[in-house]
């Protein structure tokens, strides 16, 4: 219990000459709920990226569930990982996309059953008895046979969580899942990722600009700038009394952002 | 009397038979060539890419009817050279050389398509951890045949009118049955509207055909469903 689930060890991150994350360190502990905050370009959706393994790592280790996830242990200390560790790694975690990513071919009901039965080998009936259970959790049962462009985006934005979890994954990314929405669809969407949060299991790392609902949900805020953690705590904390200066600018343009629209 | 171009009917429509055969196995064969060569080239395998491109590009950078003549004429020669039986039935040479040519053209026209899937789908697809193999067929190629469907009812019209070069190798096709009734009744002007207007009739249907095809294939984008 005491054992991070997520751990980043000095993860250097580049794109070509761009150091993205620079010796990023943190760690997360199951069951916990993280938000990410900070900054266009300051690396966040690396972060996720990263964990699920649709960025590689230049430098450092990140261990998922103790065990390193770019990595694997060799005769000799580490070594990159094949791609079967990747694909057992992989299985540990889900990701929710800003642009939902829904398999616009399939039916809303395929769209989740898909991964089950072909990853997980999961029976038609079972796969489907999963899928109708989630798709009411996101309160979207009678759109099972419909395609993702009869929804609007924040039906099908709740079709990608209920995708996501159909793999049963104990760590559930979040990349900015409101922010391609009209606003008067976030709400939606936010509430039944409020739902997931009561879920003691789950551990959840969410990157996002909806400061309330982040306070509301998380039980610790990562402030990142320039690929660093430049401040940490738990909400009442880094909301209401930040240390830094560069956290207080941070939150004092966001206010402004929000006071805009 | 009955008027001479009722006479020219039937010698065309044996004709028009064998054409249409020569169009949908060559098309059929073109599209299965399409796909392993398109797919091909986008393989992280080198030699596989290698060789597709290489496919492509001969195909592509020599005319049919020298490929015809080369499979027709030239195979044989070879063959017997090194002591193996290559020499093929016309009707085999001009659905290879037909197939064959129409799936280098195909082929670009599936990478294109293929590289026209957002990127976003690779990405969901790999975290729900379908492998390379499931995304391509479960994921891409389904999402890529829309995109191409307009352009291969293009190239199968090509092939539908490519198909009168096999005349040249004897193939009794369309071309070569009004070739034949020419030589007999010089009735040049009738004969040449007649065959004219069967391959226009015949280059309709497929166009409706593959129309069709393009709305079966398509019906889940937004606006076609
Ligand atoms: N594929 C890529 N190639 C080159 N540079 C990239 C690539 N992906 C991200 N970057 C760069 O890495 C940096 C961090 O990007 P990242 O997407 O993690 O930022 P972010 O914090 O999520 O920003 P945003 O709030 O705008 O989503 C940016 O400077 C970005 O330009
Ligand atoms: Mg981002």
């Amino acid at each position: 219990m005491n054992d991070p689930i997520i751990r980043f060890d000095n993860v250097v991150k580049r794109f070509g000459d761009h150091t993205v994350l620079d010796e990023l360190n943190f760690d997360i502990r199951k069951g916990e709920k993280v938000t990410i905050i900070g900054p266009s370009g300051s690396g966040k959706s690396t972060v996720l990226r990263i964990l699920m393994t649709l960025e590689g790592i230049e430098g450092g280790v990140v261990h998922v569930g103790g065990e390193p996830l770019w990595h694997e242990h060799g005769p000799v200390g580490l070594v990159p990982a094949s791609q079967a560790h990747l694909h057992r790694m992989r299985g540990q975690l889900g990701m929710v996309f800003q642009q939902f990513n829904l398999f616009p071919h399939m039916t809303v009901l395929r769209n989740i059953t898909e991964a089950p039965v072909k990853v997980l080998g999961l029976g038609k009936a079972e796969a489907r008895d999963r899928a109708e259970e989630l798709l009411e959790l996101v309160g979207l049962s009678d759109h099972a046979q419909k395609y993702p462009h009869q929804l609007s985006g924040g039906q099908q934005q709740r079709v990608g969580i209920a995708r996501a979890l159909a793999m049963r994954p104990n760590i559930l990314l979040f990349d900015e899942p409101t922010s391609a929405l009209d606003p008067e669809l976030v709400g939606e969407v936010l509430n039944v990722i409020g739902q997931l949060s009561e879920e003691h299991d789950l551990t959840m790392l969410l990157v996002t600009h909806e400061m309330r609902f982040a306070r509301e949900i998380s039980d610790r805020i990562l402030f990142f700038d320039q690929g660093r953690i430049v401040e940490e705590g738990s909400p009442a904390q880094l909301f209401t009394s930040p240390q830094r200066e560069r956290t207080r600018e941070f939150l004092g343009s966001e206010l402004d952002r929000v006071l805009a629209v | 009397m009955t008027p001479h171009w009722i006479e020219y009917l039937p010698p065309l429509i044996e004709g028009a038979w064998v054409t249409l055969q020569l169009t949908v196995f060559s098309t059929f064969l073109g599209v299965v060539m399409a796909f392993l060569f398109g797919v091909g080239k986008l393989s992280h395998n080198p030699f596989i890419r290698a060789f597709s491109v290489a496919y492509i590009e001969v195909f592509r950078g020599t005319s049919l009817l020298v490929q015809l003549f080369w499979l027709y004429f030239a195979l044989p020669l070879t063959g017997q050279a090194i002591g193996i039986d290559l020499r093929l039935p016309p009707v085999v040479a001009g659905v290879l050389a037909l197939g064959l040519n129409i799936g280098a053209y195909g082929a670009e026209v599936v990478r294109g398509a293929i590289q026209s899937v957002h990127p976003g789908q690779h990405e969901a697809a790999l975290a729900l951890n379908f492998t390379p193999r499931q995304t391509m067929l479960g994921v891409t190629i389904p999402q890529a045949v829309p995109e191409m469907m307009p352009a291969f009812g293009n190239l199968a019209v090509q092939n539908l009118k490519d198909t009168a070069l096999v005349s040249l190798i004897s193939l009794g096709d369309m071309t070569f049955r009004a070739e034949q009734i020419r030589n007999f009744t010089q009735d040049s002007t009738v004969i040449y509207t007649m065959l004219l207007f069967m391959y226009f009739g015949m280059a309709l249907v497929l166009t409706a055909i593959m129309r069709l095809l393009e709305r079966r294939v398509g019906q889940w984008r937004p606006g076609k469903g």
